[in-house]
Order: C-alpha cells, then structure tokens, then sequence
C-alpha cells in the first residue's frame, strides 16, 4: 500500500497572523512555520499503516522554499521520501487552484491512498479532500477517527456530531483525519538525522503540468476584496447579583436575542 | 563559520525536545516533585521520542550521535521549563550505563543497556558512600570472590534514582590497594541481601529520588564484573569529564531559564506606574545575569567541542563546571531577588531553580575539589 500524505506549512498557531497590504495574502516569511497540526496525525496513520502493510509513504507539499522544513520534519517521523510543488507562480493559490495543482502532482506519484488532515489551521476551510477526490476521481473517506486497510478496501470510521458511521471504499481513495485517530508520534534522533539523505523531490509548474493560468492569485476563483485587524475585545457587561442576578441574567440574554 | 550548535539536524532536534518537554514533562513537573520522583511511563516516552539514546551507540540501542546533541537535549529542557532534577532523575542512565558500554561486554549489554535506552529499566550508579564522596580511593564496600560469584557488604548514600532502580552500578573493593582495588559491579535490585534503607529528603531536585542502599552478604554473579577487576577507579575517572561538562550545562541551562523567567516577570510587572525592566538598577542586573550565562555557555560549548573532538580535557572540564555552576548560583538568586515576594513562593518557577541549584556546587564533585583538581592540573 503506498500512500501519499499531504502536508501544509502553517503560521505556528500561537503567533500573531498577518495579511500583506500588497496583494492581501498570508505573510508567511513574519511568521514561524510549522506543520500543520492535523497533517501530523495524517503522517502518524500513514506510518502506522505502512509498519502493519508495507509500502512506502511520500510527503507531497505544495509551498514556498521553507515548507522544506516542515517536508524534513515528516520525513524525519518515518516517511520514506517527498515532493515539493514550488514555484513562484503558486502564490496567492487559493482552495480550488492548490486541489487543481495538488491533483496534477498526485499524477506524478504512483499510489494507492491519500491521506491528509481534515483542515488546515491557517486557511480553516475544510474542502481540499473533497475537492482532490472530485479532480482525481478517487474515493472520498472524510472525516475518519480510524482507519482500515484490508487489500484494496479502506474502512474507516467518520466522526460525526452524534457518533460515528462505517464507511468504506475502493483504493484509489483519499482520507481526511480528525484529531481522534492517534497520537502522533515525535521525529527521533536517528530520524532527524536522516531526513536530509531521503529522496525530495522539487517539481515546478512545468514539471507537475499545471497550467500557470489555473493557479495564483490570477487563477484563483475567489479573491480578498478587504481585511481588517480583528477589534479590540470589548469591555462585558457585569451583571451583579443583588437576589435578583437571575431575572437581571435573562434579561441580558433576551436583549441579545439570545433567548 | 558553521555553529555545530545551530546545524539544521540539531534545531529541529531542539524542536522535537521543547514539544516533548512542554507536553509531557511541564504539566505534571510540580505533581512528580511532590510524588518525590517521576514515573517509569516518563521513561518510556522519552525513550519512545528517541531522546534517552542520544550519545550512546546505535549498537547498544542508543541513536547515535554526540555528546553535542546530548547537550543539546539537555539544554532544550531546560529551557523549555524542565530542570536540573527532572534531568537527573531521567537520565540517570547518563552516568550507570557508560562503563557497561565501554566495556564491550555484549551480555551485560543487553540486560541492561539495552532496555535502559527503551526505557524499561532504570540503572544508577553508585560510588558515595557515608564515609567517602568525592575519594573514590576511600570506597569501603567490599567485594569478595566467592566461586563464580561476587558476595558484596557495605552501604552506599545520596545515590540518584536507586529508589526505583533495576540495577546500580556499583563500585565496590575488590582488593586494598586504594586505586587498583577498585571494581565496577551490577547489581540487580531484586537480589537478596539488597536493600533501599531510606528514601531521602532533600532541600531541592525533589522529583529526583535519592537514597541510601545496603547491601548485606549480596550474592552477585561475576559475569556482572564490569572490565576488568580492579580497573574500577580508572573506569570511573574516564567519566568524570563527561559528567563534569553535564553539569556544566545543568547550570548554565538553569540560569537561562530563571534569566528568561525574570526578564519576562520584570517586563509584565509594574512598579511605581513602570514595568520594573524600565529602572535602571534591575536592567542592569540583568545584564549581569545575561553576561554571566553566556561566558558560562559559550566556555562549556567549547570545551564539549573539544571533548568530542578527542581532547583531554580533564581540568578544562573542571572549570567549565566551576564556571556554569557559580553563574547559575548568582542568576537563580538574583531571578529570586527580582521577582520580590513572588519569588518566594512555592509556586514561582524560580523558586524551585534556587532550590535545586543549590546541588550544583556540591554534586558530581564539590568546587573545592574541582579547585584542587585544576591546581594540581595547573601547578603540579
């Protein structure tokens, strides 16, 4: 079973984002990268079911130069090898151009499944898995807490808000995780130590065959209008309770139109 | 110039140790310094993150790798908000495992080094004893060949995880001469005779168990003889170098963290309508603390490069220790004067830094008997 897991490079959560006043993307030379949280729980459930089926797991990222150190970091966990999509042209991708671009540098990976992270902790929209099963035609299990590979049949659970449902279907397919599924595992020494001896390979627009018109801020089907910094938390309302906190509570939520 | 500190393999190592040491060291760090000691589940993860191998052989079950990225584990905790008691109790191995591997023997190396390194077992090692610390020549436990065994008498003190050990290594006297009658013996805990007088209780490192052993008529297979017999004293010796530079940086990796800790607390506290960093007379003590953590580090950091590189560095080692150790003493006080009433209390990080730093000047050999070595290094 050889499996691909996309990865994403990510601002480090804890760190203040920032947009660039020119061309209202991601500032993601400010910021620490790092791998996206969910995709190391891809990573995880990729090497654990490369260790109980054999086969070899590629990294694929889609990013500017410094995803190669989040590309080291999943190399250094246990994954065999790694293809970086990176080209000055991608910038500015949005949703729909980056699945167009991942789809193209899938063909350039011989593989049975995808796995990846249910969203990234940047962009948060949760659509990249659905949109690479409808560009490449593979099966889509999203959403899993676990995962089964019997032969050519992938069983997984999806969680849902009440429980959970059994779903399963044919390789080629494409496996979004949530949190839940396992506990990835820390990069070992021995495995820093030979992340920079595997195999990465760097492909450009012209190497994967994405077409420069699809992709970019130009390519992009959706684009930012307008930002601004999120305001300053307000001041809340103290509500004192003098025996009737309660009456003085419910009013608060009524004015609210919460209740 | 490269900085072999700074290599793209040694700051993802970092990486990895401050995700490890913020997840399953700084949560339950206070709880394991009431308990008076860590959990064997801390030894398993820590070894299942590769980091207890660091430095130790790929073919005893180590990672391979330096005694550089060794220091680079140990920094990164503490940094990150470990300390210098939680180093000592998990890597205790640090110290009970080297001779064994030295010695080659393949047997005692795999039923002890081995599932040290996976974290299943714990190992100490043993030499002070009521009588005799720092003179390992004055070691009275005594060793007595009795056929294809070893009958051990004698007591052993302040000796570092041996309240939940597996095995110590023991030096013990196998003849009477002071330096050449000294050995290097496993013990295995469970062996009758054997036994954890007391658990001690101590001013700092409290999640580091410390006890006093006795060991009464212990029968000990020969095979667990490590090297030679009688080439115990020269075996210990080898160590002490390596043990010395990793208690340097114990304490230039503690002050570090209480300068860090302090620079923080004295920009966020306000003091007459002003963050306390603003007065003159607190920026320039740390200045003084800054200045005496990086003579410390970058003085250890040279002579760890030059350990690794092959170098003797007996009295260099010595120095680097004396250096780190009195930076750390002067930054944990002035981190406490600094943080006024808070640094106080029990619950202020810094609090426990002073407590435990107090080990430093006495533990793995006083300063005075450092002095002494590098005089006699020096002078003759």
């Amino acid at each position: 079973m050889n499996i691909v897991v996309c990865v994403k490079q990510v601002p480090d959560t804890y760190e203040e984002k920032k947009l660039s006043d020119a061309d209202k993307t991601l500032d993601r030379e400010s910021v620490e990268g790092v791998m996206n949280e969910l995709d190391e729980y891809a990573v995880e459930e990729a090497l654990r079911l490369k260790e109980a089926h054999g086969g070899e797991v590629t990294i694929l990222t889609m990013g500017p130069e410094k995803a190669v150190e989040t590309i080291r970091k999943a190399l250094s966990m246990g994954a065999d090898s790694a293809v970086h999509v990176v080209d000055p042209a991608l910038h500015g991708s949005d949703a729909l151009a980056t699945s167009y671009a991942l789809a193209k540098a899938l063909g350039t990976i011989e593989h049975d499944l995808v796995i990846l992270g249910v969203e990234s902790t940047d962009a948060r929209m949760s659509v990249i898995p659905a949109m690479l099963a409808e560009r490449t035609g593979a099966a889509q299990l999203s959403f899993a807490r676990k995962v089964e590979v019997d032969g050519s049949t992938v069983k997984i659970e999806r969680q849902t808000d009440t429980g959970y449902d059994v779903v399963e279907a044919q390789t080629p397919a494409i496996v979004s995780v949530v949190e839940k599924i396992n506990e990835p595992r820390y990069p070992s020494f021995k495995g820093i130590m030979a992340a920079k001896k595997k195999p990465l390979t760097t492909l450009t627009l012209a190497d994967a065959g994405i077409e420069a018109s699809n992709v970019g801020l130009s390519g992009s089907g959706t684009s930012v209008a307008e930002f601004a910094a999120r305001p300053p938390k307000q001041a809340g309302t103290i509500v004192k309770d003098e025996g009737d906190g309660g009456v003085k509570l419910a009013e608060f939520l009524a004015s609210q139109k919460i209740i | 110039m490269t900085d072999v500190w700074r290599t793209d393999e040694r700051i993802a190592l970092r990486k990895v140790v401050r995700d490890f040491t913020e997840r399953e060291i700084v949560p339950s760090l206070a709880q394991w310094e009431e308990d008076g000691e860590v959990p064997r589940s801390l030894h398993k993860a820590a070894a299942a993150a590769g980091l207890l191998g660091t430095a130790f052989p790929e073919s005893v079950g180590g990672q391979g790798g330096s005694t550089i990225d060794n220091t680079v584990v140990s920094e990164e905790i503490l940094y990150s908000g470990g300390s210098s008691g939680l180093l000592s109790a998990l890597f205790t191995h640090g110290i009970a495992c080297p001779h064994i591997v030295a010695s080659g023997d393949p047997a005692l190396i795999d039923k002890y080094v081995r599932p040290t390194l996976a974290g299943e077992k714990i190992g100490s090692l043993a030499v002070t004893e009521p009588d005799a610390g720092s003179d390992v020549a004055g070691i009275r436990t005594r060793a007595v060949r009795d056929g294809d065994h070893y009958i051990v008498n004698g007591a052993k003190t302040f000796i570092t995880s041996s309240t939940r050990a597996d095995f110590i290594t023991t030096v013990v006297r196998t003849g009477d001469d002071p330096h050449h009658g000294i050995s290097l013996l496993v013990v295995d805990t469970d062996s009758p005779g054997f036994s954890v007088v007391r658990r001690l209780s101590k001013m700092g490192w409290l999640c580091s168990d410390t006890g006093e052993l006795s060991y009464v008529d212990v029968r000990v297979p020969a095979s667990n003889l490590i090297g030679a017999e009688g080439s115990g004293f020269i075996q210990v010796a080898q160590n002490f170098a390596g043990e010395r530079l990793g208690l340097a940086v114990h304490g230039y990796g503690v002050a570090q963290r209480a300068l860090d800790l302090t620079v923080a607390y004295t920009k966020q506290r306000i003091a007459f309508g002003k963050p306390l960093i603003s007065k003159q007379v607190v920026r320039h003590k740390l200045v003084e603390m800054t200045r005496a953590v990086d003579v410390a580090r970058t003085y250890a950091h040279s002579i760890i490069e030059r350990h690794c590189a092959g170098e003797q560095v007996f009295a260099e080692a010595a120095m680097a220790k004396n250096q780190a150790v009195e930076a750390c003493s002067f930054v944990v006080d002035a981190a406490v004067q600094l943080h006024g009433g808070a640094g106080f209390m029990r619950d202020t990080e810094v609090e426990r830094h002073y407590r435990d730093a107090r080990l430093l000047p006495i533990g793995g050999g006083a300063t005075e008997v450092m002095n002494d070595l590098i005089a006699k290094a020096l002078f003759g």
